[in-house]
């Protein structure tokens, strides 16, 4: 199994580690002919979504990228990643892939000084999981056929949809590899 | 440690392979979001004007930096003087994302750094070598830049530091551990920075290339020598294009190693700052 994880910009090399410590093989995409490599997953890492977003598009890697994801290649997103593939952005007209029915909300719990850790967050089929918001986005509604995850303080922040797997936290950073376990 | 430190290095940590630009207005400080930076740093005056202009520098007025957090979405990042604790409460009561407790101002302590562990906000600093990053993350730092000499437009600077940075980080991690007592009193840090560096063969947090980039080239040659992400002050709204500048060295830094992109991203890209070579200046 080989997993490529986007590159252009953030918090990839945190993943690809994960990836090492479970023994599975990764690949970086950060240009358009990256995405000609084999691979049998994708992640979506944590970072600035405007750049990434951004450079998915102007490196021409945005509709390659959502065409795997609708052919059904899986999909892990955290952070930034989730509104990547968010359909809505609240606020905000931007689409980047747009292939997850759902609405998010950016910086939805303020700047740094809002950022957190929550010790018990609980998600669905894993049980309890450390959870660290840094900047963070929450789900602000989803369509009748995403499965909701986790939820934090009434806030939707972990979903997934047919091979989507999305989450507004960063299980990269909590030591705790049982959602990339999960995906894989 | 505490949660929020934790909190604090992993912001940094999602910035990485970015670009930070210096922006003085709203107006700059969209074009750079457009542009693709993954922050902006708001203040008054970038550093080539402040050099030029000479007297006392100091923390920008609240209210441009509250104008500029409104205009954009990406972190906004601000300076207050060396030493200056109260300048950097006043960040954090407007609750900037990042402090940048910078060299770049004219400090206001000439013994003392802030004590960065009784904020709640990050802050970033620049650093010349291994034990000036070291005892800056002692004091709180949650993230380093090399200092590099800001507002010249001359790369030379922060070639070197992030070098002397890199050669240190090397023989640290090369010794027995028996050797690192001393290390850490030679460098006059604390024994167990020096164990993680000998550990982990990198710093404890992310350390940004600061201070004299100008180019897509200087950019990327930042990041292939080590930088995990770039700050670009003076070099793009000094620069004939800033817009088409921002853009280029934003895709260069993702792209650092691939020399054709950059090749083609550097063409035509308009006068590059005037640079000030910094043999030539009394600063």
């Amino acid at each position: 199994m080989r997993i490529a994880v986007l590159a252009v910009q953030g918090a990839f090399e945190e993943h690809e580690k994960v990836l090492w410590e479970l023994g599975v093989e990764s690949i970086q995409l950060r240009k358009a002919s990256d995405l000609n490599k084999e691979f049998d997953g994708l992640i979506l890492p944590g970072g600035e979504s405007t750049v990434q977003g951004k450079l998915l598009r102007e490196l021409s890697m945005l509709q390659p990228i959502r065409s795997r994801i609708q052919d059904g290649i899986p999909v892990l997103a955290t952070c930034a990643g989730l509104i990547l593939l968010a359909e809505h952005i609240a606020g905000d007209d931007t689409v980047h892939l747009g292939t997850l029915p759902v609405t998010v909300r950016r910086n939805a719990y303020g700047r740094q000084l809002g950022s957190f850790h929550y010790a018990n967050g609980y998600f669905q089929g894993i049980g309890s999981f450390p959870m660290e918001f840094i900047r963070a986005p929450y789900v602000e509604s989803v369509s009748d056929d995403v499965n909701i995850l986790a939820t934090v303080e009434d806030h939707i922040v972990g979903v997934q949809y047919k091979n989507q797997l999305a989450v507004a936290f960063h299980p990269e950073l909590s030591g705790d590899y049982r959602i990339h376990e999960y995906f894989l | 440690m505490n949660r929020q430190y934790e909190l604090n290095k992993e912001l940094a940590q999602m910035l990485k392979g970015g670009v930070i630009m210096d922006v003085t207005t709203p107006e700059q400080a969209k074009i750079a979001e457009a542009a693709g930076a993954c922050a902006v740093m708001a203040l008054e005056r970038i550093p080539a004007d402040i050099r030029a202009a000479g007297g006392v520098s100091r923390m920008s007025d609240p209210k441009m930096i509250c104008g500029i957090q409104k205009a954009v979405s990406i972190p906004v990042m601000a300076k207050c003087r060396i030493g200056h604790f109260v300048e950097a409460q006043l960040l954090e009561a407007i609750d900037i994302d990042y402090i940048d407790e910078s060299e770049v101002l004219t400090p206001a302590d000439d013994s003392y750094h802030i004590d960065k562990t009784k904020f709640r906000v990050p802050f970033v600093c620049g650093a010349k070598d291994l034990g000036e990053a070291l005892r800056r993350i002692k004091e709180g730092a949650s993230m380093i830049r090399t200092k590099g000499e800001a507002g010249t437009g001359d790369i030379v600077h922060a070639v070197h530091h992030m070098r002397m940075m890199n050669r240190a980080i090397a023989a640290i991690s090369a010794m027995r551990e028996d050797e690192l007592f001393d290390e850490a009193k030679r460098l006059g840090v604390p024994y167990d920075l020096v164990q993680y560096v000998h550990d982990n063969k990198r710093l404890p947090v992310v350390n940004f290339a600061a201070g004299g980039v100008a180019t897509p080239a200087d950019a990327a040659l930042m990041m292939q020598l080590g930088a995990e992400g770039v700050f670009v002050g003076s070099g793009i709204f000094k620069s004939g294009n800033p817009q088409k500048r921002a853009n280029a060295i934003v895709k260069a830094v993702a792209n650092y190693t691939d020399a054709s992109m950059i090749a083609e991203l550097s063409k035509d890209l308009g006068e590059a700052m005037v640079g000030i070579h910094i043999g030539e200046t009394n600063v």
